[in-house]
């Protein structure tokens, strides 16, 4: 029973990670993944001492830490990009402050040996919930980064968009920590984006292709963490990696 | 503006032509009052406001989805600005100027808007064979019921298609038919000192 909660779990995240990821390599934001993901470490260490769930330590720092990147610009107009090598490593050293050792591998690269029934059913709901919001705007994102005129011309609310990217972002990465840690998540968003833009021929086979390698790789992933015992993060990365490798070669043009 | 009627707006380089029309389409806000007596207006912004490049895998037949019409209007309008519907599979990024041109008229016009607002549509670049970006959209004027508001720095287009003419420069310089209104002393208030014009008028 555990080992198909796990696979499901898998499923839900990897997807989630490949859809998101493919809009996050399309706007050229994929390494914010793994800033992301450190910006949760804090959040996770809290939720292994204190015995809460590592998706809400995850989700309330990194919104937490969104909002102090969005202040800090405010403040001193230094560039979005800059703030956040600021404010993640910064994140990264206090989680190192008070996360016990025993728990830092756990924290680093994930840990799917106890999964409940509740968990899944949750992350499966966020995921779908992130799928379909984002799957509405999707057309219109990609509009905004062609021209921002004609897409406010064209009466797109581009802030309110951004806001439900960002949020959407935020979860998925939340979502993701679990299965990779907060060290892997970059990776979990932007290699099965990769795999399949190397294997599309437009952008829709390319987001749900994103979506197929994500999910593939959690569960083989998985599925190897459970007979060989090496743990799945670090697994799930490596078969994603072959995947993309794979897809280089296929890649006719 | 009336019906059918073809502003240009002309004006030297920061004039605030381009900002007159991100108000008028309600992009920037601004004081007074716009009213607009049809919800069917399409905005061409100048050709450099477009990301041409960076956009990986969005295909013409995706970039036309944004306009939720019909695949026959699609190909319809794609063959009325000479451009085959095979290009409905090629990637956005990979067009050539020309044809990205006609292609974004193409789109503009696909879900048949009253009010055009055109914004520089490239100084009678060449889009291919005989025709220009203007006598393309002169056709469509023709054709279609069609209002267009029109932002050029060539002055031959105000005589051939213009029907009313607004020279900006910071404020109204002037304003009126092309005829009444270009005179020298105004082009001279618009642009300076050192333009040469000639009134393109054959009844001479």
């Amino acid at each position: 029973m555990q080992i198909v909660l796990a696979l499901m779990m898998g499923a839900f995240i990897g997807g989630i990670a490949g859809y998101v990821g493919s809009l996050m390599v399309t706007k050229r934001m994929a390494l914010m993944g793994g800033a992301f993901g450190h910006l949760t470490l804090p959040g996770i260490a809290m939720a292994l001492i204190y015995g809460f769930d590592v998706f809400l330590g995850a989700l309330l720092f990194l919104a937490i830490g969104i909002i102090l990147i969005w202040l800090l610009e405010q403040r001193t107009k230094l560039p979005m990009e800059a703030l956040a090598a600021v404010v993640m490593p910064s994140s990264l050293g206090i989680a190192f402050l008070f996360l016990p050792e025993e728990k830092t591998a756990q924290a680093l690269i994930g840990d799917i040996s106890q999964i409940s029934l509740t968990t899944v059913t949750i992350t499966g709901v966020l995921s779908l919930i992130t799928y379909f919001v984002i799957k509405k705007i999707f057309l219109e994102l990609v509009f905004t980064n062609i021209s921002e005129d004609l897409a406010k011309a064209e009466g797109i609310n581009i802030r309110k968009n951004n806001f439900i990217y960002l949020a959407s972002i935020a979860i998925t990465v939340a979502l993701g920590v679990r299965i990779v840690g907060g060290l892997l998540t970059a990776a979990l968003v932007a290699i099965p984006a990769c795999t399949s833009r190397n294997l599309s021929k437009n952008l829709s086979q390319y987001s749900y292709g994103g979506m197929i390698f994500g999910s593939l790789a959690s569960t083989l992933g998985i599925l190897g963490y459970e007979f060989t015992g090496i743990p799945a993060g670090p697994l799930i990365i490596i078969i994603s990696t072959l995947f993309f490798v794979a897809s280089l070669i296929i890649k006719k043009d | 503006m009336k019906e059918r009627e073809v502003l240009v707006i002309l004006g030297p380089n920061g004039a605030g032509k381009t900002t007159l029309l991100r108000a008028l389409l309600g992009i920037i806000p601004y004081a007074g009052e716009v009213s607009w007596g049809t919800k069917d207006i399409s905005y061409l912004p100048p050709q450099e406001l477009f990301q041409r490049k960076d956009v990986p895998l969005l295909t013409i037949d995706e970039f036309f989805k944004f306009k939720r019409v019909s695949s026959e209007k699609i190909s319809r309008i794609l063959e009325a600005v000479g451009l085959d519907s095979t290009l409905l599979t090629r990637r956005y990024g990979a067009l050539s100027t020309g044809q990205f041109q006609r292609m974004v008229i193409a789109w503009a016009l696909v879900d048949e808007p009253s009010v055009l607002l055109f914004d520089e549509p490239g100084s009678g670049i060449d889009v291919g064979g005989q025709e220009t970006v203007y006598s393309l959209l002169h056709r469509f004027w023709k054709e279609r019921n069609l209002t267009i508001l029109l932002i050029t720095h060539d002055l031959n287009i105000v005589w051939e298609h213009a029907s009313r003419v607004l020279c900006l420069n910071k404020k109204k310089v002037c304003s009126g038919k092309p005829r009444d209104v270009l005179t020298p002393e105004h082009l001279k208030e618009l642009y300076g000192t050192g333009i040469k014009f000639y009134e393109h008028n054959h009844e001479w």
